[in-house]
């Protein structure tokens, strides 16, 4: 999508709050956001290298964990009398944690699971997930285990001389999501188009190819799951300090099924898809909430997965793009791609 | 030490059951090239048939069974040629998405038709399990064992001794081939995926009764599925069969000395160490069926 494109949905996502003050649409959309963050993360490991993790909301729920933790503090004992305490700090050191520790996280799954693929990657990342949450559930002195953890602090901001600003009513959370959105959209464009996001796309179209060419497959396929990591630990700090209470079904493997069904309809491999598939995807049970119960809305969910994987198998943005004009940077790519090998020569 | 042989002796009617999970898996894996997501759907499937053809219509118990197993027998049929037939070609993610959708649409079809309650279904057996010295067992469960123990001899006749069997192995080796020497490539395909999930609602079958029925049952039923093919090997049926018991020695020793609370975590523990040390896994025969 072109950069006047890009502009202007920027802006009409700034203006949404000016015209929508409906507090429980307005909720809706910062849920959708935090997940569309993350789904945005989810396409950079999918759209742009081409492996299917779906264990990506561990590193959600890991983000989350670790901000509220860090927020809240705790007493664990380890061994015996050997306890470690953590004072609570500020949630905004919570974020920054999350960040790093979900993105190392994403460096470790990286290293040991980038040595298998297709369906063997998806079940060890699934593994990955179900085994966090699994601690999450069990280790009841530091997580609380179900009876989860309650009264996160809302996410504060320290202005010079002003004194603490407390991110606590949905308007102030919506353009909090919007900016680490927008952060994230920036990051991984920069990152796709650059020397990375080329060897990245090298590896997905002829792996073997590409590492004749001279890609160090493992150091870039980790540099992708750590940023990913990274960006999806931010969504779920943002996530924690939102909604202020967290339980192990943050791990649910229905929510990884989400952020999949966020960035294939939308276009995987395309930076707008996760937004366009999260937008829609997002406010979809807020629309089907009123006509039909819980059990028909999954229904219908799981039959417009399928129903977009028979119809649009590449994804709306990818099919629709060229329709509208705005395929010039799809364009890019591809011709990109192609003189991939003279260019990792030179 | 009488500990440990209760924990043998449970671990081998648990084995059984996830032994033919694992089989049922591994054929739709390893011929198809198919991640079925729906496996433990139709583990649940089974189950239900189970409370409902006992319950509500009324049959004898040991009748129930074949009907549960047809009946998994015919819904897998349909799934394959509704949802994987038109999909032929296709990339191994889109079809594992597929599988994801029909998952969730029929899982949430489950609550809403029988509603989030666990039910039971009950049993012609005696109450009182069976004391041999030291350890005890329950009369349902060595049915159980001696059910899924005949169910995988079926099995394995039928891959190996029939001519369907044969077909089945040539369109593992080379669908190409296969196709080639007369094979009808596609109708191996659904016939596979019937079976598969015939041996998937049979294991269901054989353990609600057990335990008790909930839509969610599968669940967990289907990433142990995933632990056993992984364990055994692709399309290995005899790895498939050692995995299931292996699986099973690990969850009960887990559950027995670790901690009750990390029993599931066992079958994803494997998962990861075996793809870790050892991708093609334990028993490296990775290319073949039988």
């Amino acid at each position: 999508m072109n950069r006047l494109a890009t502009l202007i949905c920027l802006a009409a996502f700034i203006s949404v709050p000016l015209w929508l003050t409906d507090p429980y649409l307005l909720n809706a959309l910062i849920t959708t956001g935090i997940f569309i963050i993350g789904a945005m993360s989810l396409n950079l490991l999918l759209g742009f290298t081409g492996q299917l993790s779906l264990g990506h909301i561990a590193f959600f729920g890991i983000g989350a964990y670790v901000s509220a933790l860090t927020s809240l503090g705790f007493d664990v004992p380890i061994f015996g009398d050997f306890h470690i305490v953590h004072v609570p700090w500020p949630p905004i050191a919570g974020f920054v944690l999350a960040i790093v520790i979900a993105g190392f996280c994403g460096y470790l799954v990286g290293r040991l699971s980038f040595r298998v693929r297709g369906a063997y990657f998806v079940i060890v990342t699934i593994s990955f997930a179900e085994v966090v949450r699994l601690v999450a559930l069990n280790w009841v002195e530091l997580t609380q285990g179900p009876l989860a953890l309650t009264n996160i602090p809302s996410i504060s901001i320290g202005l010079p001389g002003l004194g603490y600003l407390v991110l606590k009513t949905k308007l102030q959370n919506y353009y909090l999501v919007l900016a680490v959105a927008a952060l994230s959209y920036l990051l991984i464009s920069r990152l796709v188009h650059s020397h990375y996001g080329r060897a990245m796309r090298g590896l997905m179209e002829n792996e073997t190819l590409a590492v004749a060419v001279g890609i160090d497959v493992t150091k870039t396929l980790t540099l992708a799951a750590v940023i990913s990591a990274g960006i999806a630990g931010a969504a779920g700090s943002l996530y924690a300090h939102y909604i202020r209470i967290i339980d192990p079904d943050v791990f649910a493997f229905i929510s990884t099924v989400t952020m999949v069904i966020m960035v294939v309809s939308g276009g995987k491999g395309s930076l707008a898809g996760p937004v366009i598939g999260g937008v829609i995807f997002g406010l979809l049970p807020v629309f089907l909430r009123p006509i039909m119960p819980p059990e028909a809305q999954w229904i219908t969910y799981g039959g417009v997965l399928i129903a977009i994987l028979f119809v649009l198998p590449r994804g709306i943005v990818p099919t629709l793009a060229p329709l509208l004009g705005l395929s010039r940077k799809q364009g890019d790519t591809a011709a990109k791609a192609a003189p991939l090998a003279v260019e990792e020569r030179a | 030490m009488d500990q440990l042989l209760q924990h043998l002796v449970n671990t081998l009617v648990l084995g059984g059951t996830y032994a033919l999970l694992g089989i049922g898996l591994t054929l739709i894996f390893g011929i198809m090239n198919v991640v079925n997501f729906t496996h433990g759907v139709l583990y649940t499937f089974g189950a239900y048939m189970m409370f409902i053809v006992v319950h509500q219509l009324g049959v004898n118990f040991f009748l129930a069974l074949p009907i549960a197993i047809v009946a998994g027998w015919l819904l897998g049929a349909a799934i394959e040629i509704l949802l994987l037939r038109p999909l032929r070609g296709s990339d191994i993610d889109t079809t594992m998405l597929v599988m994801i959708g029909a998952w969730i649409a029929m899982q949430s079809g489950a609550l809403w038709i029988w509603g989030g309650v666990a039910k039971s279904v009950n049993n012609p057996f005696p109450d009182a399990p069976l004391v041999l010295g030291p350890v005890s067992v329950s009369w349902l469960r060595l049915f159980v064992l001696a059910a899924a123990a005949l169910l995988i001899v079926i099995a394995y006749l039928l891959i190996n001794r029939t001519k369907l069997g044969k077909a089945m192995r040539a369109t593992f080796q080379d669908h190409d081939t296969a196709a080639l020497m007369g094979v009808n490539v596609s109708w191996i395909y659904t016939s596979t995926f019937a079976i598969g999930s015939s041996l998937a609602a049979a294991a269901g079958a054989l353990l609600g009764p057990v335990y008790v029925i909930f839509p969610q049952m599968g669940d967990l039923a289907a990433v142990k599925a995933f632990a056993i093919v992984i364990l055994g090997g692709l399309g290995n049926i005899t790895g498939a069969v050692i995995g299931g018991f292996i699986l099973a020695l690990a969850e009960e020793l887990g559950a027995g000395y670790v901690s009750s609370g990390y029993r599931d975590a066992m079958g994803f523990l494997i998962i990861i160490a075996v793809l870790i040390f050892k991708p093609t896994g334990l028993f490296a025969r990775a290319e073949r069926v039988g």
